[in-house]
């Protein structure tokens, strides 16, 4: 990618909310700001909705091993693929006789701590350098950015896949391989808002009146980069998602017998013919939470006004 | 025109430096000694002695990454450690799967998505639109493998209509190759033609405010005309972006949807070498994947050059 397509590349479809960078972000500055930003993201009805199927999605995480009807890795070599409705199997069961239904709801657990890791290490690894690049400019942003557009030609899985091939399949390996894949897209969003937010008058006039730079970056530019950095949070966890799946449906990512929705699809693939039924329902979960977080990332887009802006 | 391809070529050395040495680097993430971790624990002396003898581990980094860059240029990416065989000879057998994979999947998803958003973008606020916005955001949202597999119970095991697995190369048998490319192909392609409904959608939308087709209607243009002379021309310039960064997305997607579909290209030949630590074929495969994106967004770009003179004075 280069430097004059970024304007256009906001199509991405790994980061359909991709910011533009130099684009200047909508000003969500103070408290009032927030408390605007908040207000909107209220009034998006398929945001709130995602919100609160989120909520069901993490308490389930939470509190899976104290409520799966069964024990999610008990065998049950009596009871092998039986299909959906058996007396005690609500969904049926796997090759080894496990419990379908509570295996998914580890499996939420599972694949929710998976992208979390995933997302964090995206964060950490991506945020500050696109801060520091941002702010500093000059030579180093002009590195960085050739390095962040080398990472970012790379086909995202295949690249996560190199990784996992040095580094050994299981679902800690996969999580730090999909972090470091999705790592360019928050560099170049925080390089972006910095970017954007040097040439804001109020931040100009600060440094006029004489306020140190430390200064600056704490009262004015981190606050703003926040709302965005919000929005490209969600999403990632969605695309982070679907990029665990994938690794675990390929015996890369999470390593029997423990189980992520991924994972459980591979099962299923495995015994297809036997029962098809296996692999319906963690596919179905999947795209239920994907789907929660794009939603509530476009929800928390739209609050903050570019997608308006754009449309009008 | 000719100074901006040049540009742009030019601009492709510093990243293709910076690709080959984090591909070639990826032994160096190995955890403890490559030559043990990639022999394998129950190797003997000898076998991991071969091992390094054959990646050259012991000469210094840059020499290895030289070496290798070097041959890759040349088109010889070394060998697979248990086969002996050149990767590149694995990969160009594969890799045409995958190309036709990628770009029938391409060609769905600009059948689904074109009409689909230029209807919603016309037609905006009505259920069409409504429908067509929920259908790419549960598009996006929707596990490629997931759909080829259901398709797979839908298609062949119910209905027994198409293969479930396998592949015959379109230059044997175009029918078979279709009948075979159709149901991966379409998997892959509705993540892609969700991505691209919105994209359009928001287009046609952007151009259907335009000052030209207010004029154009203004003047008694029949809607036909205005749609296909002003708007489809003018919101189909981004499309040809999003296309360029869909190939790379669709590259890695391929990949996966290929297990599904027992389809003998780069992802099964990727996956094997993964779980047998086979480094040099996936060096290979990660360098070929992403020359091939990077050739995509290069060919798109310079569309893009060609489609919007600004892009071109801007350099």
């Amino acid at each position: 990618m280069t430097e004059h397509d970024d304007s256009r590349s906001a199509a991405t479809v790994a980061e359909p909310v991709a910011a533009v960078p130099g684009t200047p972000p909508a000003a969500v500055h103070g408290r009032g700001g927030w408390r605007n930003f908040r207000r909107r993201v209220g009034s998006n009805r398929a945001a709130v909705l995602a919100l609160g199927v989120l909520c069901v999605l993490i308490l389930i995480a939470v509190v899976a091993p104290w409520i799966t009807p069964q024990d999610p890795n008990a065998q049950n070599l009596r009871a092998v693929l039986v299909p959906p409705g058996t007396d005690g199997y609500w969904l049926g069961s796997d090759q080894l006789g496990r419990d379908i239904f509570s295996r998914l709801i580890v499996a939420t657990r599972v694949s929710l701590l998976a992208v979390l890791l995933a997302v964090a290490v995206a964060f950490v690894a991506g945020a500050p350098v696109g801060f520091l690049s941002g702010f500093v400019g000059g030579r180093f942003d002009m590195v960085v950015m050739r390095i962040n557009d080398a990472v970012m030609s790379f086909p995202p899985l295949l690249l996560a896949i190199g990784l996992v091939a040095v580094l050994g399949p299981s679902l800690r390996n996969a999580m730090f391989a999909v972090g470091i894949v999705f790592a360019p897209r928050f560099l170049r969003l925080v390089r972006g808002v910095v970017l954007g937010l040097k040439e804001e008058t109020y931040v100009e006039a600060s440094r006029g009146i004489g306020t140190s730079t430390r200064m600056i970056l704490v009262r004015h530019i981190l606050p703003n980069t926040l709302s965005p950095l919000t929005a490209q949070l969600a999403v990632t966890v969605g695309f982070a998602m679907l990029a665990e799946s994938s690794l675990s449906f390929l015996g890369l990512g999470v390593q029997p017998p423990d189980a992520s929705w991924g994972s459980m699809i591979r099962e299923g693939f495995l015994y297809f013919y036997q029962s098809p039924y296996l692999g319906i329902f963690p596919g179905i979960m999947i795209t239920i939470a994907v789907l929660t977080f794009i939603t509530l990332g476009d929800g928390l887009r739209d609050a903050l006004g570019r997608e308006e802006r754009k449309e009008r | 025109m000719l100074k901006f391809v040049a540009w742009r070529l030019a601009s492709l050395v510093p990243v293709m430096v910076v690709v080959t040495f984090m591909v070639f680097g990826l032994v160096l993430l190995i955890p403890g000694d490559p030559a043990v971790r990639i022999a394998g624990q129950d190797a003997t002396v000898e076998q991991i002695e071969a091992v390094r003898d054959r990646l050259g581990l012991d000469d210094p980094f840059l020499v290895q990454y030289a070496d290798w860059v070097a041959g890759a240029v040349q088109g010889d990416l070394g060998t697979s450690l248990f086969t002996s065989r050149p990767v590149a000879e694995s990969i160009s057998e594969a890799l045409p799967v995958t190309l036709a994979l990628t770009l029938t999947a391409i060609v769905i998803s600009l059948c689904i998505s074109v009409p689909l958003a230029v209807l919603a973008g016309l037609r905006r606020g009505t259920w069409v639109d409504r429908l067509a916005t929920l259908g790419s955001s549960v598009g996006i949202a929707l596990p490629s493998f997931w759909v080829g597999l259901m398709f797979v119970l839908l298609f062949s095991v119910t209905l027994g209509w198409l293969p479930a697995t396998g592949y015959v190369p379109l230059s044997e048998d175009p029918v078979g190759w279709l009948r075979h490319i159709i149901l991966p192909a379409t998997a892959l392609g509705i993540a892609a033609a969700a991505e691209s409904t919105r994209q359009l959608r928001g287009s046609v939308i952007e151009v259907l405010q335009q000052d030209y087709v207010r004029t154009a209607r203004a003047k008694g243009l029949k809607t036909r005309m205005v749609i296909g002379k002003h708007v489809l021309k003018n919101a189909s310039v981004p499309l040809v972006t999003i296309i360029g960064l869909q190939t790379t997305f669709l590259l890695g997607g391929a990949v996966v949807v290929e297990s599904v579909f027992g389809l003998p290209g780069l992802g099964q030949v990727a996956i094997t070498a993964v779980t047998t630590r086979n480094i040099p074929v996936v060096q290979g495969i990660v360098l070929v994947a992403v020359v091939v994106a990077m050739l995509a967004n290069l060919l798109v770009d310079l569309s893009y050059g060609y489609l919007n003179p600004r892009v071109r004075l801007h350099d």
